[in-house]
């Protein structure tokens, strides 16, 4: 649910920032998704709240390298290589232990993405119907523009 | 009087060559009497990280009890010791939450940090950070201590001539102070060790 997601985004870059400004360190991923799921783990003991309708996955890069979590509605965290939610979960896991390696390159990591989306995808898989993130050794977080999520698109048909 | 004079202090700092020597003196007083000698200034937060606090005794050890508590969480929780340059910030945050009633202390942070390179700084009461690439000085007997240190100080010393630079420089400056002396308490952190020494000095 998209306005659950964004409560969860809005306080997760408060507690990164809240973080920062402790130990002037940029945030590592497993705090932030410990401290993430703390939150939504409280909302299924509060009273008169209801859990978050959404599932995380928190990708990020830190001093220990790239790193994947999963946060689950009920708070629990899991560390994954590579991993897939929502529609067609476990066709898309088992598509991704077949092509998941250690030393993957960004692009075949995006690659590889693509084509686990694309199994599961109803109708026609376009740049305008799909978004991609990416974070490399440079610990800068960017969304690909259209334009860039076309030459993948071209590379993989 | 001054808040800061009343118990009496002399802490100093300094880089070496991938090594860093922290020393206090260890007299404890209350204005002119002198009612500890072996008064604890230096304390280890982990085993590449000190802090020495001049000042007030009291806040001086409440203090350093509240940042082990926090460094004890950090490393429970990241699994993983303070960098010391973490710390610092640290330490200058929790003094500034105390901005407008004060810890009535001056710490001096040395530690080794990525790649063992040696960091020192200190800061005012109030959290204002001082990053130094030689030595950092605090207490009552800061100024003879500037004027030593300055004097003595060479870059990239090896762990036993820091070792003397730095007693030297603490053992001239509190005998030109009358609340700090009675001996000094020496720690030179290597990589591989951390050596403790007790300096004897003029008793008085």
């Amino acid at each position: 649910m998209g306005p659950d997601f964004r409560v969860l985004v809005r306080k997760s870059r408060k507690q990164a920032e809240q973080y920062h400004r402790l130990y002037k360190e940029p945030i590592p991923v497993t705090q932030l998704v410990r401290e993430v799921a703390a939150v939504m783990q409280e909302f299924t003991q509060s009273g008169g709240v209801r859990p978050f309708g959404v599932s995380l996955l928190v990708a990020g890069f830190d001093d220990n390298g790239p790193q994947l979590y999963q946060v689950d509605p009920s708070g629990s965290y899991f560390s994954w290589k590579a991993s897939a939610m929502g529609k067609n979960v476990s066709n898309a896991k088992t598509f991704l232990e077949k092509r998941y390696t250690d030393d993957m390159e960004l692009d075949d990591a995006v690659h590889t993405a693509i084509l686990t989306l694309k199994e599961g995808f109803e109708g026609q898989i376009s740049a305008k119907n799909i978004e991609i993130g990416i974070i490399g050794a440079d610990k800068k977080f960017r969304v690909l523009t259209p334009a860039e999520i076309d030459d993948y698109l071209g590379e993989v048909e | 009087m001054s808040i800061f004079e009343y118990n009496g202090s002399a802490l100093v700092a300094m880089v070496g060559k991938n090594c860093f020597a922290i020393a206090s003196d260890r007299r404890l007083g209350v204005q002119l009497q002198t009612i500890a000698t072996d008064f604890q200034r230096i304390s280890k937060i982990h085993d590449k990280l000190f802090i020495g606090l001049a000042g007030l005794a009291t806040d001086a050890q409440t203090l350093f009890q509240r940042l082990v508590f926090r460094h004890k969480l950090y490393q429970l929780r990241e699994e993983r010791d303070m960098k010391p340059e973490t710390f610092a910030s640290l330490v200058s945050a929790i003094l500034y939450e105390k901005r407008f009633g004060p810890y009535f202390t001056q710490p001096v942070i040395a530690g080794l940090g990525d790649d063992d390179k040696p960091f020192i700084c200190t800061m005012d009461a109030i959290g204002a950070k001082e990053l130094a690439k030689d030595f950092v000085v605090a207490g009552t007997a800061s100024e003879s201590l500037y004027g030593a240190c300055e004097a003595m100080f060479k870059p990239d010393m090896e762990a036993e001539e820091l070792f003397e630079t730095i007693s030297q420089a603490l053992l001239s400056s509190v005998d030109r102070d009358c609340l700090s002396g009675w001996g000094g308490h020496v720690y030179v952190v290597t990589p591989t060790e951390v050596k403790e020494r007790i300096l004897k000095g003029r008793m008085d």
